[in-house]
C-alpha cells in the first residue's frame, strides 16, 4: 500500500508547489514612453500616485523616455491592477505582467 | 508672463488660473467635442490611448476592460464636467486642478492621436506648410497649458 501511496502523493503535492510559486511571483506594472505625455506631467503622475520623490520620480520617467519604458511598481495582481487603473486614469500607457 | 494669464501656485492652497476668454472658450469647445466623441463614438480609433490595454493575454484584458472602462469613462466625464463648471474661476481647488490636469491630458491624447504626432513632430518648430498647422497649433497651445499646470499644481502641493 505504501509503495502505491508514495508517487501518488509526490503527484499530489507537485502541482500544488508550482501553483503556490505561481501565484506567490509578483505582477509588475510597466510604464511604456509615448509621444504625447509631458516629461513633467508623467513625473507628476509618478509622485503622485506612488508617493515618489521627485528625484526618484523623475529618474523613472528618464528612464521611460529614453529606454522606452520602466517598471513603476510591483505586488500581488490585484495591486497591480489597481495601479494599471489608476495610471489609466491619468491618461499614462500602463502595463502589468508576472515577473 | 503677460497679464492676460496667471497660472501658478495661491499662497492659500491650489492655483491661480487666469485665462483670456478667448482661450477659455477654445477649451470649452475642446471638452465638448470630447464630451459628445466619448458619448457617440465610444470606438472611435481617437480614443484609444484613453483604454489602452493592461494585458498581453486577451481573455485577461477582455477581463480587465470590463470591469474597469466604465469606471475610467465615468472618471473622464467627471473630469470634463469640472472642467466646464470651473472654467470662468480665477481659481483652482487642488481637487479641481487634478481633473484639469487629467481633462488635459485627455485632450491632448485624442487630438495628438488624431493628428498622429510623434517625438520629432515639433522638432523643428511648427512647419506652416503642413496641413495640420492650424490643430498641431492646438495641441502645441494644450501642451503650454499643461506644462504651465503641472508646474503651478506641483509648486502648490509640494511636489
Amino acid at each position: 500500500m505504501s509503495t502505491t501511496l508514495a508517487p501518488a502523493e509526490v503527484e499530489v503535492e507537485q502541482p500544488q508547489q508550482q501553483e503556490w510559486r505561481e501565484h506567490d511571483r509578483p505582477w509588475i506594472v510597466i510604464v511604456w514612453n509615448d509621444p504625447i505625455n509631458l516629461m513633467s506631467y508623467v513625473t507628476f503622475v509618478f509622485q503622485k500616485l506612488f508617493g515618489y520623490s521627485r528625484a526618484k520620480a523623475t529618474q523613472l520617467m528618464l528612464q521611460v523616455h529614453n529606454e522606452g519604458k520602466a517598471v513603476v511598481s510591483s505586488g500581488s495582481r490585484e495591486k497591480a491592477e489597481h495601479d494599471v487603473a489608476r495610471l489609466h486614469a491619468h491618461g499614462l500607457w500602463a502595463t502589468m505582467r508576472q515577473d | 508672463m503677460d497679464d492676460q494669464h496667471r497660472i501658478e501656485a495661491a499662497a492659500s492652497g491650489g492655483v491661480h488660473f487666469v485665462l483670456p476668454p478667448a482661450e477659455r472658450e477654445l477649451l470649452l469647445q475642446l471638452r465638448a467635442e470630447l464630451l459628445s466623441l466619448l458619448e457617440s463614438a465610444p470606438d472611435d480609433p481617437s480614443l484609444e490611448r484613453l483604454f489602452p490595454p493592461a494585458y498581453d493575454d486577451g481573455r485577461r484584458d477582455a477581463e480587465y476592460h470590463r470591469l474597469m472602462d466604465d469606471e475610467l469613462m465615468d472618471g473622464r466625464r467627471d473630469d470634463l464636467d469640472v472642467m466646464g463648471v470651473t472654467a470662468g474661476q480665477d481659481k483652482l481647488s487642488p481637487p479641481e486642478a487634478d481633473a484639469w490636469l487629467r481633462a488635459l491630458t485627455d485632450l491632448r491624447l485624442v487630438l495628438g492621436t488624431r493628428l498622429d504626432v510623434r517625438e520629432d513632430t515639433f522638432g523643428e518648430g511648427l512647419d506652416l506648410n503642413d496641413p495640420r498647422a492650424p490643430e498641431l497649433a492646438v495641441y502645441g497651445y494644450l501642451s503650454w497649458l499643461q506644462e504651465m499646470l503641472v508646474a503651478a499644481v506641483s509648486q502648490a502641493s509640494g511636489l
